[in-house]
């Protein structure tokens, strides 16, 4: 019996087994290359409208003119410093409380999970309202009360993002070592914890800048024009520069994405690296 | 043959270094108590740790020992019973006002920092300038043999100098205990030999008290200067690693510790009868005259003789050095391990008869298939 398993496991692959193979391959290419047309081709139509001129040729001028447009500065303005606070504040929050449910609490940890994530599934009004009841009376009629609403629309990204960043370290050994070595909660979290959370930060707040650059409906509701409800006005006086702007702000988006890939690919290739003996 | 008695021994063995240095601290665990729901972890654990010594704590999982371990560095509370170190009582005093090194089982170096800057960590927290813990950390790092991997980050380390590094980051602070848990259990075979001779070294040297925490009881036993077997978070035993072999206090540590044969036995007047053989100079503890009991012995106290249509079939060898362990097949259900020496042991083949009889040597009785401590 043994023998015969023997044999039969060093046969070479059948033609069967081949064609199936090269079956899943081509599969796999046809999927990708479906996807790929399904994202690429709504892309190149606004770039293709966005820097077509009247005359039926290409400009990219439509570009160079986007600082220019009226209320442009302004909208983009309120939403970096949407993106600043609501970034200090979510990361304030959530650090705190991603470190204390992993390092004390790790039983509630997957119901922790649950409820960051439930930002995602309840209306944008209802938040609104849960916010407006909240808040320090002296934030209403601010801008700024944008930056506690869009807190909570972050928390998923960010809370998912810090959780793995903590996953991937040994909290407790970390901590522990620290706190027989005479370091204070302070000391710990500052020169051992953050330090090692970098990417994680790092993930966290580019996910938030990316979710406050690009949300409209929670802006519009609140009638504060931001970078995306100055978009969708300002489509209807001139779509081109609209597109363009839109273009660009995917573009942006992208490329922070692509950064903290980057970074990833960084931190566990350096982690991968053997240690000599 | 006498059983050893029973009672837990907390007092330092004679040559425990209990004078070797006045740079540890005396640490007392006083009736301590702690349980996880309905596990108890801790079962009135008393133990004295003499200053300078090491005392390593051995059982099986969920025996108690690493909660032990962490009620003396604070990181865990207990439920009653007092902590002592040289007669101050540690209850309330948090985990970074102990002024213990700890060395984890896990890789606990800051991924952050470099060898060096690992080392200076507690130095630094405790406010030395950067000239005077630097001098100090590459000091440690020389004595750990790693000085020149000061600058290499955990990554760039091999598990083995990353728990060296962990040994010069604990050590750095001047702790007046150090802990040590399970810090070798993660190496390859070759990397634990070398460092747990290094441990010993470095311990002896600075004269830390040092409590250490394994489940290897080869660890246990080639280190600490006494070993206290843990069971449902009481000692069993506490003593040198020599007593612990040679004179067993309950059936538990017995076989816990080194190999040990079960053998059916009976009582008879002045012994035991094991392998149709009277011993005598057994302590029965008290159990009358033809009760069936288990005579516990280790492999060097059983011989093996080549005879015709002899008790057991030699069945496998395994040449030890200067011995040879033989495992002879007496029944069906009963295997017995036997040392022999490998001379002798050379001219025996598998599957010979042979006659396996005890040596005149110490031979522990238990109530048959039963850890059960043995009264004394």
């Amino acid at each position: 019996m043994v023998a015969v398993t023997g044999t039969e496991a060093a046969r070479p692959p059948r033609e069967g087994a081949l064609t199936a193979s090269a079956r899943r391959s081509w599969g796999r290419w046809v999927v990708l290359l479906a996807a790929g047309v399904y994202f690429l081709v709504p892309l190149y139509a606004a770039l293709r409208f966005a820097v077509q001129t009247p005359d039926g040729g290409i400009s990219l001028g439509v570009f160079g003119g986007i600082p220019a447009q009226q209320g442009f500065a302004d909208a983009f303005g309120l939403s970096l410093n949407l993106a600043l606070v609501t970034t200090l504040i979510t990361l304030a929050l959530m650090v705190p409380t991603a470190i204390y449910v992993h390092l004390r609490l790790p039983q509630v940890q997957r119901l922790f999970e649950g409820i960051t994530i439930l930002p995602i599934v309840i209306p944008p009004v209802v938040l609104i309202v849960g916010v407006l009841q909240a808040a320090p009376a002296a934030l209403k009629g601010t801008p700024y009360l944008l930056a506690l609403e869009y807190a909570v629309l972050a928390m998923p990204f960010a809370y998912r993002s810090l959780a793995s960043g903590l996953q991937a370290m040994n909290l407790k050994t970390l901590v522990e070592a620290s706190r027989s070595l005479g370091g204070g909660w302070f000391t710990t979290a500052f020169r051992v914890l953050l330090p090692n959370l970098r990417s994680a930060l790092l993930a966290a707040t580019i996910l938030t800048v990316a979710l406050v650059l690009g949300e409209y409906t929670m802006a519009s509701l609140d009638q504060y024009e931001t970078f995306p409800v100055w978009v969708v006005v300002f489509d209807q006086d001139n779509a081109h520069v609209s597109v363009a702007v839109s273009l660009l702000a995917l573009i942006g988006t992208w490329l922070l994405l692509i950064l903290i890939s980057l970074i990833d690919t960084r931190r566990g290739h350096r982690a991968s690296t053997p240690g000599e003996s | 043959m006498t059983i050893p008695a029973t009672s837990r021994d907390t007092t330092p063995a004679t040559d425990a270094p209990a004078a070797r240095t006045a740079g540890g601290a005396l640490v007392e665990f006083r009736d301590l108590r702690r349980s996880f729901g309905t596990a108890r972890a801790l079962d009135g654990l008393i133990l004295t740790l003499e200053p300078g010594e090491m005392v390593a704590l051995l059982g099986p999982s969920g025996c108690g020992k690493t909660t032990a371990l962490r009620v003396l560095a604070g990181m865990e509370t207990v439920d009653s019973g007092q902590v002592l170190v040289d007669g101050r009582d540690l209850r309330g005093v948090p985990t970074r006002r102990r002024d213990m090194g700890m060395v984890f089982q896990n890789y606990s170096l800051f991924p952050n920092m470099t060898a060096l800057d690992n080392v200076a960590f507690g130095l630094r927290v405790r406010g030395q300038n950067n000239a005077n813990r630097r001098a100090r950390a590459g000091e440690l790092l020389d004595m750990v043999g790693l000085a020149e991997r000061a600058t290499r980050y955990p990554h760039q380390l091999s598990g083995g100098q990353q728990q060296r590094v962990a040994l010069a980051r604990a050590l750095a602070i001047e702790p007046r205990v150090l802990l040590l848990d399970e810090p070798l259990s993660a190496l390859d075979a070759k990397v634990r030999l070398q460092l747990r001779e290094q441990i010993r070294t470095l311990q002896t040297r600075l004269g830390t008290t040092t409590l250490f925490v394994t489940h290897d009881q080869e660890e246990a036993l080639s280190m600490a200067d006494r070993v206290g077997v843990m069971r449902g978070g009481r000692l069993e035993q506490i003593a040198t690693p020599g007593e612990l072999y040679a004179r067993p206090s309950t059936a538990f540590v017995a076989e816990f510790v080194g190999t040990m044969n079960r053998l059916p036995a009976e009582v008879v007047p002045g012994g035991v009868r094991v392998l149709d053989q009277v011993i005598t100079a057994v302590d029965v503890s008290g159990r009358a005259v033809g009760t069936i009991v288990d005579a516990l012995i280790r492999p060097e106290g059983l011989t093996a003789e080549p005879v015709p249509h002899g008790s057991g079939i030699v069945a496998h060898k395994t040449f030890l050095g200067s011995t040879t362990r033989l495992s002879v097949l007496l029944s069906e259900e009963l295997t017995v391990q036997v040392d022999s020496p490998s001379t002798q042991a050379a001219q025996l083949s598998i599957g010979e008869s042979v006659a396996v009889a005890p040596r005149d040597s110490q031979i522990l009785v238990a109530d048959p298939t039963s850890s059960a401590a043995i009264p004394s």
